[in-house]
């Protein structure tokens, strides 16, 4: 328990204890795992509509000038061409290609932008950025003073319609201000769990009041990094910290598609020799032929050879199935049967493509 | 968290009932709560032959995996198949439709190493402080 005393906790810390929460440590926080159990939240996320504490993850606000501040040098996105009120997912690399962070960034108006990245990484990323910006650029670290909660699932669009006028109105990976408990709020139609959803970014001090609003509405109900957790990985999205590292390129990842090789970044040079010369390793993802899940740290075989390991495995409610995903090294074709297995665990498994789970609500509209 | 008052514990949270030369097991509410949602149960095999605080089951909730340990030496008799496709019975009734094995019992004079009820609460509730 003592362990917890060093933990960051977020505005809602009363209310998940209030709620019975399941609280655990989380990226340095204090974080909600579970209220009523993970598959019966995970469920209410794919038919309802539901609603995370998200406020451990970091923002920033940079004031950037593209040609001269040297921020689209530190991304993989192309920065340039991004429409006012549009976000996109992409990475921060270090020289040699390894993923410092994934990251959205916010495009408020020419020169206004705000980045958001995770909970762990929020302090590294900062030093990052601040090194690296010209020193003529503004950045700040908002973090501390803004929180974020996230609304998702089908029937997301209706509850946000009910809270904010025109809020349903947002296209996928876009956002607007909206004014919201007298604060005028950036809201995007975003997620990480594959349903149409929202991420709400509002000052701490009025989260509890967003928070209470929201789950008043008796299609939402609260849901913890459990839920958090397999619903993503239904999704094949990856973790960062888990399935992404500063040692993991995004070509290892098959996450090539979030870089702009038009333009210069930090380590596109070591990601262009990589592509020349063939990664050493590539993720996989796989579906077991039980409810058996495979875990972190399990090998992976293939053909009798030890070729890679788990990173990230669960059950999935959705499908019933173990699922997961892990880094091997060599071409393993889809449909392929693998070997997922740790002492006396052996679980068989087949080679497929994310996502596993196909009928999210995401991109609806 | 319920503690049934018949039957007998162990401190790594089994439950044994005892009928004669026969035990049925499982694991106790206590348990179920702390793994979480219940996925996936690889039971005791009909006709293995288990040893007292070893080895017999693996439980596996969303978050982990788990070994759960034979309360009672003996051989299998029958195991809860119902499970194989509803391992949530264990989490919505750990003391009756949860039930995981029923075991011929080897050596009766091992349930003065198990709890009774009253002990296994006590015990239970040191370790939530």
């Amino acid at each position: 328990m003592n362990d917890n005393l060093a933990l960051a906790e977020t505005p809602l810390v009363n209310k998940h204890k209030e709620l019975a929460a399941k609280l655990a440590p989380f990226g340095g926080w204090l974080m909600p795992i579970q209220y009523s159990g993970i598959i019966e939240e995970h469920n209410w996320v794919r038919k309802n509509a539901g609603l995370f504490d998200i406020c451990h993850m970091g923002e920033f606000i940079i004031q950037a000038e593209l040609p001269k501040s040297n921020f689209d040098n530190l991304v993989t996105i192309k920065l340039e061409n991004m429409p006012h009120g549009s976000c996109r997912y992409g990475f921060m690399l270090n020289e040699q290609g390894g993923i410092i962070d994934d990251l959205l960034v916010y495009r408020i108006s020419n020169a206004d932008w705000m980045v958001v990245v995770n909970a762990a990484t929020t302090n590294g990323d900062f030093a990052h950025l601040q090194k690296h910006l010209n020193k003529a650029t503004r950045i700040e670290n908002i973090s501390q003073s803004l929180g974020k909660l996230d609304l998702q699932g089908p029937l997301a669009a209706g509850v946000a319609d009910s809270i904010g006028l025109g809020i349903k109105e947002l296209r996928y990976y876009t956002f607007d201000y909206f004014t919201l408990l007298g604060e005028n709020i950036i809201i995007s139609r975003t997620g990480y769990t594959g349903e149409l959803g929202y991420e709400l970014y509002m000052p701490n001090n009025l989260i509890p009041q967003l928070w209470d609003k929201l789950l008043s509405d008796k299609r939402v109900k609260p849901i913890g990094l459990g839920a958090r957790d397999t619903l993503r990985l239904e999704m094949g999205y990856s973790l960062y910290g888990q399935d992404i590292d500063k040692n993991t390129t995004p070509l290892e990842a098959g996450l090539s598609h979030f870089i702009d090789w038009d333009k210069e970044f930090i380590g596109k040079s070591s990601l262009l020799k990589q592509k020349q010369e063939g990664a050493s390793r590539r993720m996989i993802y796989f579906i077991a032929d039980s409810r058996r899940s495979p875990r972190h740290n399990y090998r992976i075989i293939y053909k009798d050879q030890d070729v890679g390991s788990v990173t990230s495995g669960s059950f999935s409610p959705s499908l019933g199935f173990g699922i997961g995903m892990g880094y091997v090294n060599c071409q393993i074709p889809l449909g392929e049967q693998i070997v997922l297995s740790e002492g006396v665990i052996s679980i068989n498994a087949k080679v497929t493509s994310k996502p596993f789970y196909k009928n999210g609500s995401a991109k609806l509209k | 968290m319920t503690v049934a008052d018949n039957l007998l514990y162990t401190k790594d949270h089994e439950w044994a009932k005892i009928d004669g030369d026969k035990a049925t097991m499982g694991i106790t509410d206590f348990a179920q709560h702390s793994l979480g949602d219940i996925t996936f149960i690889d039971l005791p095999k009909p006709g293995a032959k288990v040893k007292q605080s070893e080895w017999c089951a693996t439980v596996e909730s969303v978050k982990a995996a788990s070994d759960i340990y034979a309360p009672l030496s003996g051989e299998v008799l029958k195991a809860n198949t119902q499970l194989t496709d509803h391992p949530e019975l264990v989490n919505k009734s750990a003391y009756e439709a949860g039930w995981f094995a029923v075991i011929k019992i080897a050596d009766l004079g091992e349930k003065n190493k198990l709890m009774n009820s009253t002990q296994y609460k006590e015990y239970i509730q040191g370790l939530s402080k």
